[in-house]
């Protein structure tokens, strides 16, 4: 039996012994003596990838409701390479598409050009993606038409209209937000440069639609989702063998905005108010913005810019005249994230703290003299008014600015004077950096500018860069000039003269204007409103944000963004305390009063101040208004500015009080918390609710701000 | 391993005759584990090399190679447990084992549970991202419970009867049955290898090997007139024969598998350099096609290397078979070469294109948990049998 057994084994293992041989037989046969053909045949094996971009994300706002939607659009295509290979190098599909779609042949032809080719229009007008990607020329189109191309293919080569998901504004309470969303446009080189080689299938191709600005831009991933790639090997002849790979898509997120649309909507239509009061007195009132952000936890609630565009603009690309008008009207860049603008006095809570971090009493009575002279120049209080000795808290309520000059003169000399280094102290160029001014802010939109803050470095630097002009001009002595005006020739080259010599110098005038917001000092009214809600909070400096989660198409929350605290501001507690003390002042008896008359001040509180900045090269002053309420237990900061648009007080000052007015449910003197413009008159902390099929719930009695016919 | 003779060492103190002789470490067969590791190795580098053009821009390129020494640790560490398992312990728990392999085999059945995985609906989704396969586990299973009943009550003297026969063939039956309504051709094909083997290993009589193998090919051919297999299991099948004339996928997959081979000559385009490889173009060559990336990318050398080392596995699985000093410990050993060689044959030769294509891994190079797993507690189950003799010599 046992021998049974063995004989068995045995053959067993001569079994396995002949199937190693056999492997290593045929591995010799078709690597050693037949690998040839097969390196041929690995060279001949190409792909083709076949893709179908996903469904971008929406963005909606706190409570759910659209800002950005998709609907499908009947898009007409053409692909140039086919085109010229037509005999007549494609004129005759485009004299058919032009008489079928209705536009003139030459746009047409315009927008086939690939920008920076010979005879291409600027863009937006040529082309701006990739040569072999079919060219969009027409949206929008009717059913008939489309299939009437589709039936005539020979007459139309190289053509074809198909479904595409375009990016819709539903616009509800009119919101318009352009600078917040912003827009897309196709992928850029440079972005495909940036991805480098990468084979993965969820790269960026030539063929993609991204976000050039705005949300759109800065969540783009996020939003943009992964295509559905179906990957072909495709032999040599062109013929499809066989599907290497299959990915499914996963449709864009959802993102949830902190924007609230109804009041983005009052924000935007108050903004315009403002404008209009300014031009109303006479002022060019040519630009402004509108910030309101939660002082608990950085959240924007609204940001407004004026001028602004229509965001739908864009979808299917804008025509040259469109272009050219947004061009001109300087409405593309965000007045309220990246316009730079002097803060006037709104800056004067930083040189309060900067006083009380340096030792300045804050409870001590000032000197408010109508003006101050220093040599040759002549500095003064806003319409030359003076109210003798004051406290520091009454000099903030009327904006006294020789209270600020004598105490910024007093820190100018303590440092050294005219003799102070680099590294001398600045008490308030360094508050001002405390409260984030002179860097971005990390608001979640690209191209924040950071502005400055006027200080002995920023001289210095600002010296080295513009010395070599100013040295030249100051021998040559403005020959140009000379012949029309001899005497402001004089002025220019005595100017650039003293720039010239010793212009890295902090001089006793910068110091002075810097303790008012003016000078060299820039801020975006977001880093104002920043700054004034963190005096709100206590001196918790946020980075501001505008999306507040993202959730998936089906519904599933997939990240909820906290707070972040970019900074907490390093002062005396007792500065901090001392200006929520006194900002309520500036609006029941100082430089606020005015608009804010007839507000219920007992139950709301309002703390606030104003700005009026001088700007050099021009008459008008830039009008600027910041606060907070309730002042007694801060939740809103909202700042709001017009560029030469007169006073805070008379221009931006009642376009915050009706802002106030709208978030508190402010009548008259009557407050009502059902009447806020807030669902359920705060900001909702918990992300919306979307069905599983996509759509978001919309608590009914916050209203989805569209037309009746349109809620459809 | 009197064979080799013993090597002694000045010194050494000499063993006590009657008891075991040189204690766990120094009686493991380091050969075969030797020749395993080395296996992990170049597969965990093939598995890289194979995983990397698949992955997100995003992702990290080395997630699926992390995820692979994870199970390889583990795997590890199941083999060294079942190294110490005594022949009545295993015996005793044999029979919950196999109830266990039937109860998951059955539950990717069950809704929600189970995933289909290229046609085969053969996989338990456990947390964390990974997934069981069962029929891995059913492998070790048939053997263990087909050695206890042929070698039950029994000397080396006497030939099985055909009662234990008939039961040790329901054993392996069962499972079976289970695994082809899971679309799992391959895992039945093998299962059907090891049961044969191990009939005959035990002595039954010829005839009924000789029927066995006779019924089993019967079998397939009816399965495939009666249309029992599904349609696409028999393209699979027999498209190894003809690959170049349709494009059907598994068409397509034979000549991509085999373009990628050939191409690689004699020495290969080099680690992570191969063409077909990096292009994705061979459908799953992390875990059922793995072969065509040493073939691809380490030319006939390291493809050679590599079965050669497969070779060393199944000769020290065949020594501890011949030498094992019972009836149970030879069968156990049996069997596992059986699953071995076969897994081997048929998991290289449809890479090469001598076998049908069905979705087996490649013994301890293959991407794939349960697999890895399994084979490794089979090595472990080896060093069981030759730990077990080398305690009982005198």
């Amino acid at each position: 039996m046992r021998e049974r057994s063995n004989l068995r084994l045995l053959i067993l293992m001569v079994l396995v012994g002949s199937l190693v041989v056999t492997l290593l037989g045929r591995l010799y046969y078709l690597q050693v003596m037949t690998g040839e053909t097969y390196r041929v045949a690995a060279a001949n094996n190409t792909v083709r990838e076949v893709v179908e971009p996903a469904v971008r994300g929406l963005i909606l706002d706190q409570v759910g409701r659209p800002l950005v939607s998709n609907r499908t659009s009947l898009v007409v295509t053409v692909d140039r390479l086919a085109l010229q290979r037509q005999a007549d190098g494609g004129d005759g599909v485009i004299q058919r598409l032009s008489r079928i779609l209705d536009i003139p042949a030459e746009k047409i032809a315009d927008r086939l050009k690939t920008c920076g080719s010979e005879g291409a229009k600027p863009p937006p007008v040529c082309w701006n993606g990739s040569p072999y990607q079919p060219i969009p020329i027409a949206r929008d189109i009717d059913a008939q038409v489309a299939l009437s191309i589709m039936e005539r293919r020979s007459d139309f080569a190289g053509t074809s209209a198909r479904l595409e998901a375009i990016r819709e504004y539903p616009a509800p309470f009119d919101v318009n937000a352009a600078h917040l969303l912003g827009y897309l446009g196709p992928v850029t080189e440079e972005q495909l440069d940036e991805q480098g080689g990468t084979t993965a299938w969820d790269r960026l191709r030539r063929t993609d639609t991204v976000g050039r600005s705005g949300l759109e831009s800065y969540y783009d991933e996020e939003l943009r989702g992964k295509p559905a790639v179906t990957t072909l090997a495709v032999d040599t002849a062109g013929r499809v063998t066989g599907t290497i790979d299959q990915r499914p898509p996963s449709p864009g997120n959802y993102l949830v905005s902190s924007i609230d649309a109804r009041l983005q909507s009052v924000v935007e239509k108050e903004l315009v108010a403002a404008v209009q009061r300014a031009q109303e007195q006479g002022y060019p009132g040519d630009s402004g913005a509108a910030v309101v952000i939660d002082v608990r936890n950085g959240r924007i609630l609204a940001m407004a810019s004026y001028p602004t565009y229509d965001p739908a603009i864009w979808v299917g690309g804008v025509t040259q005249k469109q272009y050219d008008r947004l061009v001109a009207s300087d409405s593309l860049a965000s007045n309220a994230m990246q316009g730079l603008f002097a803060p006037g006095s709104t800056y004067k809570v930083i040189s309060t703290v900067a006083a009380g971090k340096d030792g300045f009493s804050l409870y001590g009575d000032y000197n408010c003299p109508r003006k101050l002279k220093l040599g040759t120049q002549t500095f003064r209080n806003y319409e030359s008014a003076g109210y003798g000795r004051i406290s520091l808290r009454r000099a903030i309520e009327v904006s006294c600015n020789t209270v600020f000059y004598g105490i910024a003169d007093a820190m100018w000399e303590r440092a050294g004077g005219d003799k102070a280094t680099v590294s001398s102290p600045d008490p308030i160029a360094s508050a001002a950096r405390m409260f984030g001014l002179g860097e971005p802010t990390g608001i979640d939109l690209p191209e924040e500018s950071a502005g400055r803050v006027a200080s002995r470095e920023f001289k210095i630097a600002n010296w080295e860069t513009k010395k070599d002009t100013w040295c030249r001009n100051a021998v040559e002595g403005y020959p140009e000039t000379r012949k029309r005006d001899p005497k402001l020739a004089d002025y220019f080259t005595a100017l650039d003269k003293e720039n010239c010599a010793d212009g890295f110098r902090w001089r006793e005038g910068d110091a002075l204007n810097a303790a008012i917001g003016q000078g060299d000092t820039a801020v975006t009214p977001l880093q104002m409103a920043m700054v004034y809600a963190a005096i709100a909070n206590g001196g918790t400096v946020y980075e501001p944000r505008l999306i507040k989660g993202i959730v998936s198409g089906d519904g599933a929350v997939v990240e909820e963004f906290r707070p972040v605290v970019k900074s907490t501001v390093k002062a005396p507690r007792s500065a901090l305390r001392f200006l929520r003390e006194s900002l309520p002042g500036v609006t029941t008896d100082g430089s606020a009063r005015v608009p804010f008359a007839g507000f219920p001040l007992d139950a709301i509180p309002v703390a606030s101040k104003t700005g009026s900045a001088q700007v050099t090269g021009s008459e008008v002053s830039t009008s600027w208004f910041a606060a907070y309420a309730p002042a007694d237990k801060p939740r809103y900061a909202v700042v709001m500015m017009v560029t030469q648009g007169g006073t805070g007080s008379k221009t931006s000052g009642p376009g915050v009080r009706a802002i106030f007015e709208a978030l508190f449910g402010v009548r008259g003197s009557d407050i009502d918390p059902r009447r806020s413009v807030l669902f359920e008159g705060r900001p909702q902390d918990a992300l919306p609710r979307v069905r599983s099929d996509g759509t978001p719930v919309i608590p009914r009695s916050a209203g989805t701000g569209l037309p009746e016919a349109r809620q459809e | 391993m009197t064979s080799l003779g013993r090597v002694v060492i000045p010194g050494e103190v000499p063993t006590v005759p009657g008891r075991r002789r040189g204690g766990y470490w120094r009686d493991l067969d380091w050969v075969l584990l030797i020749a395993v590791f080395a296996l992990t190795i170049l597969g965990s580098v093939l598995v890289w090399s194979a995983s990397r053009a698949d992955l997100a821009s995003d992702s990290d390129p080395q997630s699926y190679l992390k995820r692979h020494l994870i199970t390889v640790g583990v795997a590890i560490g199941l083999g060294f447990l079942a190294s110490h398992l005594q022949y009545r312990w295993l015996q005793a728990w044999t029979p919950v084992l196999y109830g266990a392999a039937i109860v998951l085999l059955l539950i990717p059945f069950l809704p929600g549970l189970g995933t289909t995985i290229s046609g085969a609906r053969a996989w338990i989704n456990v947390p964390g991202g990974f997934s069981l396969q069962p029929s891995e586990i059913a492998k070790v299973a048939v053997i263990l419970m087909m050695a206890a009943l042929l070698a039950e009550r029994r000397d080396n003297e006497t030939e099985p009867t055909s009662r234990e026969i008939l039961l040790a063939i329901g054993s392996a039956a069962l499972p079976i049955g289970i695994i082809l309504l899971q679309n799992d051709t391959g895992t039945v094909l093998i299962l059907g290898a090891v049961a044969v083997a191990l009939i005959a290993v035990a002595g039954a009589p010829t005839r009924w090997v000789v029927g066995l193998i006779g019924t089993a090919i019967l079998g397939l051919l009816v399965a495939v007139q009666v249309g029992l297999l599904r349609e696409y299991q028999i393209e699979r099948l027999t498209s190894f024969i003809n690959p170049a004339e349709d494009a059907g996928n598994s068409a397509y997959n034979a000549n991509q598998a085999r373009i990628a081979i050939g191409g690689g000559g004699l020495y290969g385009y080099g680690l992570f350099e191969g063409p077909q490889t990096q292009g994705n173009f061979v459908p799953v060559n992390e875990s059922d096609f793995i072969f065509t990336v040493v073939g691809e990318e380490l030319g006939f050398l390291g493809s050679a290397l590599l079965i050669l080392l497969l070779a060393v596995v199944l000769w020290r699985a065949c020594v501890i078979a011949w030498r094992a000093d019972d009836m149970y410990g030879r069968l156990v050993a049996s069997g596992v070469v059986a699953w071995f060689s076969f897994q081997m044959f048929e998991n290289v030769g449809m890479a090469l294109g001598i076998m049908p294509i069905t979705g087996i891994p490649l013994p301890f190079v293959s991407a794939g948990g349960t697999s890895m797993m399994s084979t490794y507690i089979a090595v472990g189950l080896l060093q069981t049998v030759r730990l077990h003799r080398a305690s009982t010599l005198p």
